[in-house]
């Protein structure tokens, strides 16, 4: 985005101009005016639409239709295949007015908060705890990545036994070592907190791999003018490390949040969206009153409310964090 | 960097390296929790509670890798999850070529209702995709849970590559038109080489996001293509769940994906990050 400005501002001469430089990093280094950050600056070719075509054809098969189908139930109350009546935004009206539908919401951005409060700092500590030379580097990043690569409902059934009190080495070991009494199928804190923390388990190595990533691109010197200004490790920290992690935390931070939005295996297999309505997040609502009920009408329309609202913060954050700290 | 670090701050958290140790035991706990499950039977588990097993078996293992309906469908996920990676990358190569090369007529409109397909919310697309995959014939096709998967790795991968591509300067792409070369043949004989790790890179995130997910694969599927995460829900019959097999099959689902990793750990140590991601 913010290269395109850059280029727009320049004009389409741009590429004449910038050619005879040795290259773009050495300008990058030499020239850190506005203009000249980025090593690349884009000519305007609208020809350029050939390459996204494919892209733009395949998401529009997987993604187009099927959204469209979901729309059309929407605005219809459907009785059988052949027997529908169209109802205009009345199931928009009636899913915005539903109080379990806004509890879930608040439920949802709750936990979304949650986690990404709890596994950013954690990721990023990780990252900078991480060895970086020999054999560690490779044991380490594949014990860390292994959660990703678990499929999500047996992320679940992993969870579902581990925390339970009896048979699971988690429940367990709080139960008769701390001393606490927690059961995650009747207590609605402690099926929270299970979620919780199986998401913070499932998913903090992601953001742990991508700032990892991040802190090994940061070029050499800039840690050596930290050492001749005799920087502290915590100065080095924040004004090194942190500002160049901005590009891969912005991603970080967009797909957990997105995922954490949308969660749905995970809680389902282990708490059902239980104890009650505790657990019970939008997209397990949504999938009750869509799978269960098979309330068409009403589904359609909550998930396309559902859809706006992850769209609406995704911007914000977007824009927030590709925007700001220039 | 880490001579770096070391060198710079003169102390480098001599804990670090200890908290991070730590952590990756507790990360392991529930992994190894299950692993222990899988080598015993099912009464010692349900039994009582035991931090070492009793009685180690590995018949589980066994009846895993001899009835047909649970290799075959863990041949199904790798199947899928391969061509969908493969799939995605072809795809999303020349768009992110266009994407950090070039402007154009709602380039951002565009690449952001790329990134918006990753959030739809995936349970009431579940009837939609089942209707379409049927009516066209992917329905319980490997190609068909490849295809249906794109909707969220398209996306991903675009994004990651338009990042790396973004750190290589446009000289490169000059310099080898001025030498004559041809935007195709200079794509595939210096940019692909050029962007390795990347693709690399992405390819890991492909196939992890396609592996995992669950829904949507289940919903396409029936026999022929089924995914292993689903023949796990198999596991809950009459007499209760079958704990011990189904921690089988979940320990099982992790070795192709740390396969994977292992091959491309050098990438994400490496240059990750060359550009904007």
């Amino acid at each position: 985005m913010r290269l395109a400005r850059a280029a727009r501002r320049k004009g389409p001469g741009v590429s004449e101009e910038s050619a005879p430089r040795a290259g773009g990093e050495v300008a990058v280094a030499e020239a850190p005016a506005e203009d000249e950050r980025r090593p690349v600056l884009k000519r305007k070719d609208n020809r350029a639409w050939w390459l996204v075509l494919p892209v733009v054809v395949s998401v529009a098969f997987t993604a187009v239709i099927p959204l469209m189908t979901v729309v059309n139930f929407s605005v219809q109350d459907v009785f059988g295949p052949n027997d529908r009546v169209f109802v205009g935004l009345e199931w928009f009206r009636s899913v915005a007015r539903d109080p379990e539908v806004r509890a879930a919401l608040v439920r949802t951005l709750l936990f979304s908060a949650q986690v990404l409060l709890l596994e950013i700092p954690l990721g990023v500590a990780l990252a900078v705890c991480m060895p970086r030379r020999g054999v560690q580097v490779s044991v380490a990043l594949v014990l860390v990545a292994l959660p990703l690569l678990i499929p999500w409902n047996v992320v679940g059934t992993i969870w579902q036994i581990f925390a339970r009190g009896d048979i699971g080495l988690g429940g367990w070991t709080i139960n008769n070592v701390l001393g606490v009494n927690f059961n995650y199928t009747l207590d609605s804190t402690d099926a929270w907190i299970t979620v919780l923390v199986m998401d913070v388990w499932h998913w903090t190595p992601l953001v742990a791999l991508l700032a990892y990533a991040g802190l090994r691109s940061i070029p050499e010197p800039y840690f050596q003018a930290a050492q001749i200004d005799g920087a502290s490790a915590w100065s080095t920290f924040r004004h090194i490390q942190l500002p160049r992690l901005r590009g891969v935390l912005t991603i970080a931070i967009l797909l957990r949040f997105m995922d954490s939005f949308m969660i749905y295996t995970e809680p389902f297999v282990v708490t059902g969206g239980g104890p009650g309505n505790a657990t019970s997040f939008l997209s397990i609502l949504l999938s009750k009153i869509a799978v269960g009920q098979f309330d068409l009408g009403p589904a359609g329309a909550f998930s396309l409310l559902y859809f706006l609202i992850v769209q609406i913060l995704c911007y914000v954050f977007f824009t927030v964090l590709t925007r700001s700290g220039r | 960097m880490a001579a770096a670090t070391d060198r710079t701050t003169g102390r480098r958290l001599p804990w670090a390296r200890t908290v991070f140790w730590l952590y990756i035991v507790t990360l392991m706990l529930p992994l190894l929790w299950m692993f222990g499950m899988s080598i015993r039977p099912n009464e010692d588990i349900l039994g009582s509670f035991s931090l070492i097993p009793q009685r180690v078996t590995f018949d589980n293992y066994v009846t895993f890798f001899t009835d047909s309906s649970w290799y075959s469908s863990y041949l199904n996920s790798i199947i899928y999850t391969s061509l969908n990676a493969v799939m995605s990358l072809i795809v999303a190569l020349p768009a992110a070529y266009a994407f950090s090369r070039f402007r154009f007529a709602g380039d951002k409109h565009l690449f952001f209702w790329l990134l918006t397909n990753r959030m739809a919310p995936p349970a009431v697309f579940l009837l939609p995709f089942f209707q379409i995959y049927q009516s066209v014939g992917l329905f319980d096709t490997h190609l068909g849970v490849a295809i249906a998967h794109m909707l969220f790795n398209v996306p991903l991968a675009v994004w990651i590559l338009e990042g790396f591509m973004s750190g290589i300067p446009r000289e490169i792409d000059e310099t080898a038109a001025i030498d004559g070369y041809s935007l195709p043949r200079f794509f595939v004989r210096i940019f692909l080489p050029m962007i390795r790790s990347a693709i690399g890179v992405t390819l890991f995130f492909c196939f992890m996001f396609s592996w995992v997910e669950l829904l949507i694969a289940r919903t396409i599927t029936s026999v022929d293509a089924k995914p292993i995460a689903a023949t796990m829900t198999r596991t809950v019959s009459a007499a209760g769940v079958d704990w011990a097999l189904l921690a089988t099959a979940g320990v099982l689902t992790i070795v192709p994906g740390a396969i994977v990793i292992w091959f491309v750990r050098n990438y994400i140590a490496k240059g990750f990050t060359m550009g904007r991601v």
